[in-house]
């Protein structure tokens, strides 16, 4: 954890360095993901409601989304980048060092601008706590920190399968794009919105609908309280992600000498 | 007029090559073109009454969105471009016997065309195929649909001109990584990519139809999908082509004046 700690700080100086770029890049990602909320303010500015939700309880919503999303593509970024890991055979090189390979993997990059995202994420949900989305009960309050750390974990795993399709494929897919950038876009509203095949695909092929949908139902006092509990369940969805890891790892077969 | 033809020529084949990638990219479009009309189909389930354009317009609308993507999107910047202003490497194209500003405009458009022919097909094929209200429908007449080839055009060349005035203001700018980022976001809020023009606010929707991001998507996919009549259309696509003759001008005249105080060094 320390040795993480210190990478973390590493790549945090090194994006400082040019610091008129970061802060750049920063308002770039920021400007992109409220935009992304515009849209659902000014569709809400025309019809009210959606699905029973109000504008309070979307901001929450997304807000849970944004906060997942960035904080796992802040930490995963070395992920993203595998396949040039894998290409350019630094891959061999993190085998001979004595620390675990996903830990060295994490640490060969990271995305530092993405706290920009998150602080947007924040400011929503104080927003949106401030507008009155939620009736607050501890129980609720733990609920939401679950979502957004589970949703982090699940994400998480998302880019992990990116990165193992690359053992395979040495290409990332684009098509992964759907459960990686898709949900940034669309976790704007509560997926139930999005009609029964969404949902279910969501609830269980890639579980965001469990750090989303379903809690933020016992959020809002429209189901019961076990519904709080299901982003815990969502963690199950890194086993298999683990599992592709490992057995990536197995296939790996050095591309030079 | 002929080398920047064949120039043009040049750069649509390079582009063509990528077929792999364009297919790569087509699965996600799918996706993006139905959660949208998905979405939509919530809103029109619940308010009907409330929707400024119908909900096969707005398929229409969404589906043409998605295939003519890369023709409109503000984020397809021609990087080597900017790279050449900003490094200096323009001094070479200065020696061609050629405009550097008409070479500029057919690297842009040729390269757009190029990347939105690959993709365009496969969408709209797939997506005329889905039942209405929800896939693509052709326009009601064929006056419409002429007057959607003539504004798509005109869009083509508003987006690359609005793209050649950026190239021309980086040679005053040290980094023009700042007025990048403000134009995408810019042309996703006003040029009706985050929700079509019809649904913004009053007030804003007015101001967004005036500046030039209005005159890029949303005037091809609203004249295609009827939200934009007939008779609206002349004064609408009137605007389209001042915007092409604005921008091209204060372009132009930047880039006349930013290359004759340049001082390229080196021997």
């Amino acid at each position: 954890m320390k040795l993480y700690l210190k990478f973390l700080s590493i790549h945090l100086r090194s994006a400082m360095t040019y610091r008129s770029s970061f802060f750049l890049s920063c308002l770039g990602q920021v400007l992109i993901t409220t935009n992304v909320f515009l849209s659902v303010v000014f569709l809400m500015d025309r019809f009210q409601s959606i699905g029973g939700y109000t504008l309070p309880q979307l901001s929450l919503c997304y807000a849970v989304i944004l906060a997942g999303t960035s904080l796992a593509e802040c930490f995963a970024r070395g992920l993203d980048a595998f396949g040039r890991i894998l290409s350019q055979a630094q891959f061999d090189r993190i085998m001979l060092r004595p620390r675990p390979l996903l830990f060295q993997v994490l640490c060969q990059d990271m995305k530092p601008t993405m706290f920009a995202r998150v602080l947007q994420a924040a400011v929503m949900l104080i927003w949106a706590l401030g507008a009155g989305a939620v009736r607050w009960t501890p129980a609720k309050a733990l609920t939401l920190a679950l979502m957004i750390l589970c949703g982090a974990g699940v994400f998480f795993g998302v880019f992990l399968i990116n990165a193992c399709v690359t053992f395979f494929t040495l290409e990332h897919i684009e098509a992964l794009n759907i459960f990686m950038d898709g949900p940034r876009e669309y976790g704007k509203y509560p997926f139930g919105v999005y009609g029964k095949p969404v949902l279910l695909i969501l609830t269980f092929l890639v579980p965001l609908a469990l750090v989303q949908h379903w809690p933020l139902q016992f959020l809002f006092d429209r189901g019961p309280a076990w519904y709080g509990l299901l982003p815990l369940a969502a963690l199950l969805f890194l086993i298999p992600c683990g599992l592709l890891w490992r057995l990536g790892v197995r296939h790996y077969r050095s591309t030079g000498s | 007029m002929k080398k920047y033809w064949s120039f043009f020529k040049m750069r649509l084949m390079a582009g063509l090559q990528y077929r792999a990638a364009a297919m790569a990219g087509m699965s996600t479009q799918f996706v993006w073109g139905a959660m949208e009309i998905l979405l939509y189909r919530a809103f029109w389930a619940e308010h009907p009454g409330q929707f400024p354009m119908g909900m096969e317009a707005l398929s229409s609308y969404i589906w043409l969105q998605q295939a003519f993507l890369t023709l409109f999107a503000m984020w397809n910047w021609e990087h080597d471009i900017l790279r050449s202003v900003k490094e200096g490497t323009v001094a070479y194209e200065l020696l061609r016997p050629t405009d550097i500003y008409s070479m500029w405009m057919a690297r842009s458009v040729a390269n757009r065309l190029a990347r939105a022919s690959l993709r365009m097909v496969p969408v709209l094929v797939v997506a005329s195929f889905i039942p209405a209200p929800y896939g693509l429908r052709l326009p009601a007449s064929p006056a419409a649909f002429a007057l959607f080839l003539l504004a798509s055009v005109l869009m083509v060349l508003v987006v690359c001109s609005y793209h050649l005035l950026v190239y021309a203001l980086t040679f005053y700018l040290t980094d023009p990584n700042g007025l990048m980022v403000l134009s995408v976001a810019a042309a996703d809020l006003l040029g009706g990519a985050i929700v079509p023009l019809p649904f913004l606010p009053d007030g804003l929707r007015q101001f967004a139809q005036l500046t030039p991001f209005g005159s890029m998507q949303n005037v091809p996919l609203r004249i295609f999908s009827g939200s934009i009549s007939l008779a609206q259309a002349p004064s609408v696509m009137g605007l389209q082509v001042f915007w092409i003759i604005t921008l091209l001008s204060a372009g132009y005249l930047l880039t006349k004046k930013g290359l004759r105080r340049a001082v390229i060094l080196g021997g």
